[in-house]
């Protein structure tokens, strides 16, 4: 028998010593990993919440003190309107409630208005939360210093107004409105395509084409494909075929329409109906395969037909896996931008959206817009619309993760 | 009584080969089904019990490569004939699987559906009550009828497959190893039943349980791998009696008193 | 027992096994596979849209293939195309992606096969999802508002700009760790435990199994997973279009602004394109490079994914 040297005793010892140590050292390293991955969340999270609140230095045309005794944000719509009366031109006044009756307007967009027209604020300089909650005294400091007369204020870009005003070219008074509006629009068409075709062709490939065939396999692998194709050439086919080639029906000039070019809503919720659908049939395919078999065998045992069978229990059963797979696809829709920008959604609109013919702006389109201005006040609505944005996620994916626990099957 | 030929047996096939792919699963098997009588096929595992019983009733045409050769004859029809319909042979010739798979639908749907998908325009409730009857499952659970079938025990759930198959009025069952999942008990209950059921239908029955064939089965099937192809073939069929007492080759004695296999 | 259910009415009963035509059944399963058919038509789309307008781009007089290929150059007021100009800024930010996510990935996902317990995976996998389920649009005001600045301190404010590749890259590759780290997971997991179990039973530690067996093992899978990564690098479009820099330039300096195929499109596109000018149909023959080479990427990943899974099958 050959004889073989391994360390003993003292050296063995420490050899398997130092081999711990080697493991402990990258055990560390994988984790670490991981921390950074915790680490870039947290910094994101925490950098667009810093962005959404803080203090704002304003300068006033007009001191609000001096127009109303009691505060503006509590004069009711009759005040206000008394207001804009007092201190507009007439000119000034009757353009404007010719635009849209003063009766018409509800309080917010009134005060708005007052705001807008007649305390003509000016964002000089804002403040992020963290620097507002910790250096109060040096953001106040150096207010007076800089810009003497300025008003310093807590402000959270964040609230019930901008959620709820539409668009506007100062961000002191924009909100996302519009833009939400213009998502959820987008949204819905991208899903009604998407979902029955989608569905429909998980459900050739799993329970009708015969799985090694030539045809079944191509168009395997082209669905693999194309959800790795960019969004952005997505974008480009929305542009060439349905802003383009198919004008007369994506503008409504089909219907009647008559002042929009192919730059609407239908356009880019066909052109994000068909980036999803890829994602919608894979995850069909995957709540199809997981109907067991047996079940099918009882339905063709009874003499079922093929489509009998799949209606009446792969596909009910199949739903809820089916269902989560779309609200993935709607919450990747609903965050994708890269595609609007190419089919054309426009970044100003304060009507809101009436009908899929319309021209159209969303949600992600106003975060790059914003994001992409220098001013400090429109990164801060910004960062209030990533929060906006995000919230939509969180509701959707919660929507996902109950479904998935309430119809959780039992094989 | 009907012309000789087409009513003699319930199923006859002639020199009938069974493919999945290049493969022969099972070879060159000529059997003749006796009329509400019950048939059992036995034979090691893996020889093709359950394929042979699957082309009963077109089972295996969801296995895209299988294929046939030879023919299935139901009174002097070919079963996979072109013309035929597999659909509707299903509808004719039931099936009782290895492991209960009720619908997840309450008791009551389960049979209520395959009636419905096949036309049925009479009371649902009768015909409902009726199957439960006849697969001696009604007196357990005709108060939950509304309830899930899924809350049923094991052998409930393979009665409530029975029942679910005589409600669409099959000639012909087919039970592959109905009992193989049960306990005894329920196993026990199966066997009576089957006793019941052979008065109206046909009934063939795939088991590895010799005690099971010797007890419930009139006829039987011994199959067995075969030649180089190791492809399956029946090598004995005939009366239970005479293959569990002194059947004629040696390979169904060695097999029926435990030897092989 | 007597039933009421019985057999014996049917005395003839074979004769009835006839096919009936089933007409709905047949419309239903052309029309399910003509909706197979349609994603086969939207591939055929997409390459005969891009491929009809770049031809038109290089049928132009000022265009010629030569000049896009090999080209530096991208300046269309002044006639000048050359794709260089736009690749070397892809695969800049690319490459940087690639280098952080990579590491981070494969080693979250030895992390997560190998050495954690189910309850802390329970908590580590739902944040790489979450992190791979933030729009890449928030990755971008990231980048340019909380990345961009910190870089820019580190290296020094007058070396680099607002706009800078750097931050582009490091953020896309936060943007595709958690897609790495769960195709090498896969990959990881998929390995047999035969495997496993033999080699701890020589002995090894759990890091000397993770590192020279199971990485080893699951090496194509991995490779997979960079390649994957690559292409979503490439296709990327937001976090460049925001945070990389507006304009071409041909440049592999981290520290410059440099516009990327994507970020370019995005850009040009973004105004009132008139349809048929040159500026247009540039876009697409830009477009079309960058189908093909996602479309490489994937099919390359695919089959390296389809041959792994027949290794252990
Ligand atoms: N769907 C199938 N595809 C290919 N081969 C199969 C399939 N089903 C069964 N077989 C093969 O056919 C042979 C007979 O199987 P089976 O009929 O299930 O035997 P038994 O029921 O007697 O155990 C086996 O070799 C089995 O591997
Ligand atoms: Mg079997």
């Amino acid at each position: 028998m050959p004889s073989f040297t391994y360390p003993e005793k003292n050296e063995l010892e420490r050899f398997v010593a130092a081999r711990y140590r080697t493991g402990w050292v990258w055990q560390v390293i994988f984790l670490s990993a991981l921390i950074i991955a915790i680490f870039s969340l947290s910094a994101l999270l925490l950098n667009i919440v810093d962005g959404a609140f803080g203090y704002v230095a304003y300068e006033f045309k007009k001191d609000p003190l001096t127009i109303s005794e009691k505060p503006l944000d509590q004069l009711n719509q009759q005040e206000l309107i008394a207001l804009l009366q007092a201190n507009l031109s007439r000119g000034a006044y009757n353009k404007l409630n010719n635009e849209k009756p003063m009766e018409s307007r509800s309080q917010g967009e009134l005060y708005n208005l007052v705001i807008e027209r007649i305390i003509q604020v000016k964002t000089l300089q804002t403040y992020p939360l963290f620097r507002s909650l910790f250096e109060k005294a040096a953001i106040e400091a150096e207010v007076s210093e800089r810009y003497p007369g300025a008003r310093l204020e807590f402000r959270s870009w964040l609230s019930p107004t901008f959620l709820t005003t539409p668009q506007s070219s100062k961000a002191e008074f924009a909100g996302v409105r519009t833009a939400v509006l213009g998502s959820l629009w987008l949204v819905g068409i991208a899903i009604a395509f998407a979902l029955p075709v989608g569905v429909g062709a998980a459900v050739y490939l799993q329970e009708y084409a015969n799985k090694k065939s030539f045809i079944s396999r191509v168009i395997q692998t082209n669905i693999n494909n194309l959800a790795g194709v960019p969004s952005i050439v997505y974008g480009m086919l929305g542009l060439a075929i349905f802003v383009r080639a198919w004008e007369p029906f994506t503008s409504g000039a089909m219907f009647g329409i008559t002042d929009t070019n192919g730059r609407t809503i239908l356009s880019a919720g066909l052109t994000m109906g068909i980036l999803v659908l890829p994602l919608v049939i894979i995850n069909a395919q995957e709540a199809i395969k997981a109907v067991p078999d047996s079940l099918r065998q009882a339905a063709y045992g009874v003499g079922a037909t093929r489509w009998q069978t799949v209606w009446h229990h792969v596909l009910p059963n199949a739903l809820p896996g089916i269902l989560t797979g779309s609200i993935l696809a709607m919450s990747r829709a609903i965050g994708e931008t890269a595609p609007l920008i190419v089919v054309g959604a426009s970044t100003f609109i304060t009507i809101d959206p009436q009908s899929p013919f319309t021209k159209f702006t969303a949600l992600p389109i106003q975060i790059y817009q914003w994001t992409s201005r220098a001013q400090s006040e429109f990164q801060a609505i910004a960062a209030a619309a990533i929060l906006v944005l995000l919230g939509l996620l969180l509701t959707l994916n919660a929507t996902a993760i109950l479904l998935r626990n309430r119809f959780q099957r039992r094989w | 009584m009907q012309p000789a030929n087409n009513t003699q047996y319930a199923i006859e096939t002639r020199n009938l080969s069974i493919f999945y792919g290049e493969f022969e699963a099972v070879t060159n098997v000529n059997l003749q089904i006796e009329k509400q009588k019950i048939t059992a096929i036995i034979g090691p595992s893996g020889c093709g019990k359950s394929t042979l019983l699957r082309a009963f009733n077109r089972m295996n045409d969801f296995v895209p490569t299988s294929h046939v050769r030879g023919e299935i004859l139901l009174q002097g029809t070919n079963l996979y004939g072109k013309e035929i319909d597999p659909v509707e042979v299903r509808r004719r010739i039931g099936m009782v699987f290895q492991k209960p798979n009720p619908f997840p639908k309450s008791i009551y749907e389960n049979i209520a559906w395959g009636a419905r998908i096949n036309g049925y325009k009479g009371n649902m409730d009768e015909l409902v009550e009726q199957s439960l009857r006849a697969a001696a499952l009604w007196d357990e659970v005709k108060d939950k009828l509304k309830q899930s079938a899924y809350a049923l025990s094991g052998g409930q759930q393979q009665r409530l497959c029975i029942a679910r198959t005589i409600a669409i009025q099959p000639e012909i069952i087919l039970m592959d190893e109905p009992a193989s999942a049960l306990d005894p008990i329920a196993t026990l209950k199966i066997e009576e039943l089957m006793q019941e059921l052979k008065r109206n239908y046909t009934i063939i029955i795939v088991t590895h349980n010799m005690q099971q064939a010797a007890r419930v089965s009139d006829y039987t099937a011994m199959m067995m791998l075969h030649g180089d192809t190791r492809s399956g073939t029946v090598i004995e069929y005939d009366r239970t009696d005479v293959i569990f007492t002194r059947p004629k080759d040696k390979r169904t004695e060695d097999y029926v008193t435990g030897r092989f296999g | 027992m007597t039933t009421k259910i019985s057999s014996l009415a049917a005395p003839n009963w074979a004769a009835q096994l006839r096919k009936k035509a089933r007409w709905g059944e047949s419309a239903i399963e052309a029309s399910l596979f003509a909706v197979g058919i349609l994603t086969i038509l939207i591939t055929l789309a997409i390459t005969i849209v891009l491929g009809d307008q770049a031809l038109l781009f290089f049928a132009e007089p000022e265009v010629n293939l030569q000049e896009f290929f090999l080209t530096t150059s991208w300046q269309p007021q002044i006639g000048d195309f050359g794709i260089w100009a736009l690749v070397s800024a892809t695969l800049t930010t690319s490459a940087i992606a690639i280098l952080v996510a990579l590491p981070l990935g494969l080693s979250a996902a030895i992390y997560l096969s190998e050495y954690a317990k189910p309850r802390a995976r329970a908590v580590l996998k739902p944040i790489l999802e979450t992190l791979a389920g933030i729009p890449t649009v928030v990755y971008g005001y990231f980048a340019l508002l909380f990345v961009s600045p910190i870089v820019r301190n580190l290296v020094g404010v007058e070396k680099v700009g607002v706009y800078n590749m750097l931050s582009a890259g490091l953020v896309m590759g936060i943007m595709i760790l958690p897609l790495i780290a769960s195709i090498s997971e896969d990959a990881l997991s998929a390995v047999p435990n035969s495997l496993r179990e033999g080699a701890y039973a020589m002995g090894a530690t759990k890091f000397e199994v993770s590192s020279q067996v199971l990485v080893p093992a699951a090496l194509s899978g991995i490779g997979a997973s960079v390649i994957v990564g690559i292409s979503r690098a490439v296709g990327e479009t937001m976090i460049v279009a925001i945070a990389s820099g507006a304009g071409p330039k041909f440049s592999f300096n981290p520290l410059d602004a440099a516009e990327t195929m994507t970020g370019h499109i995005a850009r040009i596109s973004g105004g009132d394109l008139p349809y048929g000018t040159v500026d247009y149909t540039s876009l697409f023959a830009i477009a079309l490079m960058l189908f093909l080479v996602t479309l490489i990427l994937n099919l390359i990943s695919q089959w390296i994914v389809t041959k792994f899974r027949e290794q252990y099958e």
